[in-house]
């Protein structure tokens, strides 16, 4: 309490009717503050803020007054968060940028830097600085004025720039070319600020990426500069900032995949800040950053794959906190258990990356150290971003066949999944759902065991989720499931998804999920006894279903999955009788037999086939009724076909009549 | 043989005389600090360090495997390499075994041993082609390594091979390293001298460190086992697929790190009172006077020297420097009494000196034919032939006034590298130290003189006395020396000082030299006999000091040159003519210097520059002994 004795003193001189007095106090209080976060609590409780806030807000104060104050707000926002949050509480934003409009030069720059301290706040809301239209213009002109004015302002852009629109905003406003020049400066820190602009205005943002790469500063292209600033003797932070610049370019599509500043500067830079000697946090960023880069091509993960050893480098992301930094140094135990999580989730995410594409580079990762044992431990983490970045890694190891048969087997990792489906957020459900797809393709020996574990029924549920991801992945799961299943999978399927849901999902809006229901159906259609029983109980909604898809406004991949389970219904003995009392099937497809897509005319062509075919019952009735129907003009229409497999097909079609 | 066509000989040499420049030019700047003399690098495979199956050519650049003879025999034994390669693969556990014995394989080495001084090495191999099997080793290997085997598999020898993309560390197991390579790969292999590792490279990517713990003395090496393998190497010849150079630019910021941020783990304080030692020794020892005063004043430390012994050299040094040779030599006669008599090779020097400048026409004695100086009525008109009492005089010293004393080069390299070993003894002349009553005299001359410059200083400057620092600066960079100015040279700021002390008389003179047609001792005719007269006594010396001392094939060559500047009708553009540049004034100044403060048993050399001279002497040390970071650690780089 004697503190706030002391601090009440300061809080008082700063309504001495005495300007002068009031500026000493000010310049006092700006001394007593700095360092101190207790006496900065004290005053913020104790009501300076307003006091200061207004003494900067009057003309009257004077400039140096206004300015110590700015200086004084400023070192109140260096302190804790709530400090912060009093401050943008007491309006501190609006009345610092009204300051910006002031003409003296050192007073603007105290705003500045006030501002700055505050918008990197985690706790200040970045819309703030986007509420006034005039804000943004009137900080590109402040730009010129000094050194000092260019690194608060960058330092505000990139951190207020958090969106698209935010992104889009600064763009309209000439940021690219107020900046760009800036990159040259003389000094470091304007530099470091005006690069890690671009880093976030070109982040998934293909305008700002496609202008960047044709910006010239001082006659050289951007992506040089960026270039020469990922040179092995500057600073780290310089160097992985502007890699990130080029990666944003090159996911943007402004940068080719295989140019040389990708392949042979930003790819290594990313690599080497993976490297042991890099400090944690430039880890976690160089290979998140890298994961990013590599994500969609496969000649990237490949380079990568080989480069200094990377693959390997990454297993030492899994040694923190380690057993030595425990004992040594309290201190050091507790930065690396602050970064552990951030580490794992970022190894994760470019083992990802990394074995996305590549079988041989996914058997690479397999063959790292404890590698499985990682990701299933990793699947059970508390921290849902180490999860997810767990997911995805074995979601992507997941594609390798060979994978799912020995190491995922090994491991059993379908437990830890199974567990992390029953409760988990979205996006962890989304990629652990997909996984489990793969998990249940016909060759791998996890199907057995996720059916038992009651898989069914959760992907059931998953059909019913809002989000057309989830519903994807949970009919997926099940069309893959059905596949060559024998035939009590195929009934449990079908009880626990039941047939409203199943046509629910036949008008889904989103496409895939339509083509992935059609898949189903056509998985559970498939092998004789299986048609009858299935078209015996649910024969009729199942023609219905087909006649309306037919009929619908959809694409040829979807017509034609339709086609394929008709033409499996025609394979069923009793089944085909549901098609040949059908008249209006009948003449879909005779239509789509003469359709102009080859793919849809073999399948119709397929469908007829199997109805006549010469061994079944009543074979001799069917193809007489088709004949009538003309169908047999048609088929010696398609004799002729220029495609061999559709010709192939109508010829053996042909061939049933002959007999 | 796949040799170059006769008809493309004319053209193949053309390329290569622009390729070796190329070469030259790309490992000047990849390796600034081996001295190829001492160990030079590798620019091509040795014809003599090879094994008989392989065969070169393209300038001992391209490699490619010759075998042993008929095809039948070969066909024989493919089969025993396939079986052997299987054996080398899965059976080897024992470190003898007749897997790695391998009865086709065969190496070349490069010319010459990697040299230490490279700091960083890198070279790359093309495979132009695979051959049959692509059982190719890229690697390191060290003198005397079988030859009949490929890189790796022996001790001291190290390989990456193609084949299964293993790494072969003195054994004939590989260990999983990196991809495989094969036909239109290109691969680098980087030996890094400072903690003796080694990375290789494909197609400009970085595989990761290979080896560690290596030896010295590694030669580049290749090894090839089936016919048909060709692989070209590039030593420099052609810029490299991967950037070694951002590599080093990255070992050149850590080390410089290193240094930079090297721990001082001493007393508080003592560091810095050793540095202001540091400077306030400099610029004592140059006589920088007025400066070195201050110094002492703002950082509160004391001079050794005292003031007046100071501004005696001060006021010496300042003669020799504006050409006023005679003028210099009466005053050290007078200052330091028995000096140059003990010396008779400095007196040599600077009377040979003296002769120059008489040339040139600016020593008093013919100066005071041509121009009213102020200075020369000071000056002491007696003869200059006086001849010098020989005391005890040191034999030792023949021959060492010519050569350029370190402290004035230290700085620009090179010149100065022997100097510390080569004359251990300089510092053995036992003359009295004789502070002079004479000297009093001077003092005061001396110091209006120098408060006189400084006035002018501060009338111009508006500067307060504590910033005679810069003011000096200022007068250094100003550029009337024309060419001195990217030089850090003790004396060069000092010819101005006087140029602006006496401007009436030597300022004038100098000014005159740039833009009217210079002539000989000023185009006066007295002077001009003078000067033949003086050039008499000093042969009469040159014989004396025959005659007493046996010859000396340095005051020969000396007096020659000096001599010769009267052959020519415009001496200061003729061969010789370099003589004549103020410039040279300095080696001479900085050995009369040195020998006054040897006199007085004050050290002949600042501790600043004995430091320097040590810290490039250690490097060149430190080459030797294999340490690579001296690549990296250039004094120069420290010096701005």
């Amino acid at each position: 309490m004697e503190v706030t004795a002391s601090s009440r003193h300061y809080v008082d001189r700063l309504f001495d009717p005495d300007p002068q007095k009031v500026l000493l106090g000010v310049i006092d209080m700006k001394n007593a503050v700095i360092g101190n976060n207790k006496q900065k609590a004290n005053l913020i409780v104790l009501g300076a803020v307003p006091r200061l806030l207004y003494l900067l807000q009057q003309d009257s104060s004077g400039a140096e007054l206004r300015t110590e104050c700015a200086v004084v707000l400023g070192s109140l926002a260096m302190g804790t968060e709530n400090n912060v949050k009093s401050l943008v509480d007491c309006h501190i934003i609006p009345a610092l940028l009204q300051g910006l409009l002031s003409q003296d030069l050192k007073f603007i720059e105290a705003c500045l830097r006030c501002l700055r301290t505050v918008f990197i706040s985690t706790v200040t809301p970045v819309q703030l600085l986007y509420t006034d239209a005039a804000v943004i213009p009137h900080l590109m002109s402040l730009l010129s004025r000094s050194r000092r004015t260019q690194e608060y302002i960058c330092q505000i852009f990139s951190h207020c720039c958090k969106t698209p629109d935010h992104q889009t905003i600064l763009y309209n406003h000439g940021a690219i070319q107020n900046i760009a020049h800036l990159l040259i400066s003389f000094s470091y820190k304007v530099q470091m600020q005006a690069l890690k602009c671009f880093s976030v205005l070109a982040y998934e943002n293909p305008q700002v990426s496609m202008t960047l790469v044709n910006v010239l500063v001082d006659g050289e292209l951007l992506s040089q500069v960026f270039v020469r600033m990922m040179q092995r003797d500057k600073p780290i932070e310089m160097q992985l900032t502007a890699a990130k610049c080029l990666t944003y370019m090159c996911r943007a599509g402004a940068i080719r995949t295989d140019d040389n500043c990708i392949v042979l500067k930003t790819l290594p830079c990313l690599v080497r800040m993976c490297s042991k000697e890099r400090l944690l946090e430039e880890r976690v960023d160089g290979a998140e950053t890298l994961a990013y880069l590599i994500e969609p091509d496969v000649e990237l993960q490949r380079i990568a794959s080989i480069t200094d050893h990377l693959i390997a480098m990454l297993a030492d992301y899994f040694k923190y906190p380690s057993s030595v930094s425990a004992i040594t140094d309290i201190k050091r135990l507790d930065h690396d258990l602050k970064h552990a999580h951030e580490l794992r989730q970022a190894a994760f995410k470019l083992y990802a990356s990394l074995g996305a594409n590549d079988e041989d580079i996914r058997k690479k990762i397999i063959e790292t150290e404890n590698m499985m044992d990682r990701i299933v431990s990793g699947l059970s983490e508390s921290s849902i971003k180490v999860r997810l970045a767990a997911v995805r890694c074995l979601h992507s190891l997941s594609r390798s066949v060979q994978q799912l048969r020995t190491s995922f087997q090994d491991h059993a990792v379908w437990k830890p999944l199974m567990k992390l489906l029953q409760n988990a957020p979205e996006e962890v459900l989304v990629m652990a759902s997909s996984t489990l797809c793969n998990l249940l393709l016909e060759f791998s020996p996890s199907k057995e065991p996720i059916l038992e574990s009651g898989a069914i029924d959760l992907l059931c549920s998953l059909t019913q989720s809002e989000s057309p991801a989830l519903r994807v992945n949970g009919i997926w799961a099940l069309m893959n499931m059905a596949f060559q299943a024998e035939q009590k999978i195929k009934m449990d399927i079908l009880r626990a998804l039941s047939t409203e849901q199943l046509f629910r999902l036949l008008s889904d809006p989103d496409v895939n999920v339509l083509m992935k229901t059609l898949g189903l159906l056509r998985n559970l259609l498939s092998t004789r006894p299986h048609i009858n029983q299935i078209m015996s109980s649910h024969g009729k909604q199942i023609m219905q279903a087909v006649t309306l898809i037919l009929e619908g406004e959809h694409n040829i991949e979807v017509k034609e999955q339709t086609l394929c389970i008709l033409a499996n219904i025609a394979d069923g003995t009793t089944a085909k009788d549901l098609i040949m009392i059908n008249d209006d099937i009948l003449q879909k497809i005779k239509y789509y037999m003469g359709h102009s897509n080859v793919k849809l005319q073999l399948a119709a062509t397929f469908c007829i086939s199997n109805l006549i075919w010469n061994e079944e019952d009543g074979s001799q009735e069917r193809q007489d009724r088709l004949r009538e129907m003309g169908f047999v003009d048609i088929l010696h229409k398609l004799t002729q076909s220029a495609d061999p497999s559709l010709c192939d097909r109508a010829k053996t079609a042909m061939q049933q009549y002959l007999a | 043989m796949a040799e170059l066509g006769a008809g493309s000989l004319h053209g193949g040499e053309l390329a290569f005389n622009y390729q070796e420049r190329e070469l030259n030019e790309r490992l000047k700047r990849l390796y600034p600090a081996v001295n190829e003399e001492e160990t030079p690098l590798p620019r091509s495979w040795s014809p003599k360090d090879k094994y008989s199956y392989i065969g070169l050519s393209q300038n001992n650049l391209r490699v490619h495997y010759k075998g042993h003879g008929a095809g039948l025999c070969r066909l024989a034994s493919k089969v025993i390499r396939v079986a052997s390669k299987v054996i080398m693969c899965f059976v080897f556990s024992d470190h003898a075994g007749h897997g790695k014995n391998h009865k086709d394989a065969a190496s070349v080495r490069a010319t010459h041993p990697i040299p230490a001084a490279c700091g960083i090495y890198y070279f790359e191999v093309k495979i132009v082609s695979k051959g049959r099997d692509g059982y190719m080793g890229i690697g390191l290997s060290a003198q005397g390594v079988n030859m009949n085997r490929l890189p790796g598999w022996d001790k001291h020898s190290y390989g990456y091979h193609g084949d299964d993309g293993h790494s072969f560390c003195s054994s004939g197991t590989g260990q999983p390293y990196g991809p495989t390579f094969t036909t239109g790969d290109v691969i680098g292999c980087c030996v890094n001298l400072i903690n003796n590792t080694c990375f290789y490279t494909k197609n400009g990517h970085s595989l990761g460190i290979a080896f560690t713990d290596l030896p010295p003395n590694l030669y580049p090496t290749v090894g090839l086992q089936t016919p048909g393998e060709i692989v070209d190497a590039n030593f420099g010849q052609q810029p490299f697929v991967f950037d070694i150079e951002d590599y080093m630019s990255e070992w050149r910021a850590k080390i410089q790190g290193i240094i930079e941020r090297f721990p001082i783990a001493e007393r508080l304080g003592e560091w810095q009172s050793v540095l202001q030692n540091m400077v306030s020794s400099y610029l004592v020892h140059h006589g920088y006077c007025a400066t070195a005063t201050s110094f002492a004043r703002a950082t509160e430390t004391t001079i050794q020297e005292e003031q007046t012994s100071i501004k005696n050299r001060q006021r010496i040094q300042k003669l020799v420097l504006a050409g006023r040779v005679g003028e210099a030599i009466e005053a050290t006669q007078q200052l330091y009494p028995g000096l140059l008599e003990h010396n008779p090779n400095l007196l040599f020097m600077l009377k040979c000196r003296q002769f120059v400048e008489m040339v040139n026409g600016t020593d008093s004695e013919v100066r005071c034919f041509t121009t009213r100086s102020p200075k020369s009525q000071d000056s002491y008109p007696g003869s200059p032939s006086m001849s010098p009492r020989h005391g005890a005089s040191n034999p030792h010293l023949h021959g060492t006034g010519a050569d350029s004393p370190t402290c004035s080069n230290g700085v620009s390299s090179g010149k100065n590298k022997q100097s510390h070993n080569k004359f251990p003894g300089l510092s053995s002349s036992s003359s009295s130290s004789s502070s002079s009553p004479s000297s009093a005299n001077y003092s005061e001359s001396n110091s209006t003189d120098s408060t006189k410059s400084q006035q002018h200083s501060s009338t111009s400057n508006q500067e307060t006395s504590d910033s005679e620092m810069e003011i000096e600066a200022e007068h250094y960079s100003n550029g009337v020396l024309e060419n001195s100015s990217t030089r850090i040279m003790n004396g060069t700021y000092k010819h101005e000082e006087i140029l602006q002390a006496d401007d009436s008389s030597l300022g004038n003179g100098l000014a005159e030299e740039g833009c009217t047609p210079r002539l000989l001792c000023g185009g006066n005719q007295a002077a001009t006999e003078r000067m033949i007269q003086f050039g008499r006594e000093l042969q009469g010396l040159n014989e004396q000091l025959c005659r007493e001392y046996g010859k000396n094939a340095t005051h020969k060559q000396m007096l020659q040159d000096a001599f010769s500047l009267l052959a020519y009708s415009d001496p200061w553009n003729c061969p010789v003519g370099q003589q004549l540049d103020p410039m040279q004034r300095e080696s001479v100044c900085a050995t009369l210097n040195s020998a006054i403060l040897e006199s007085q048993n004050l050290p002949k050399q600042p501790p600043l520059m004995l430091a320097l001279g040590q810290a490039t002497e250690c490097l060149q040390l430190m080459a030797r002994v294999r340490s690579g970071s001296c690549s990296f650690a250039r004094v120069d780089s420290f010096l701005h």
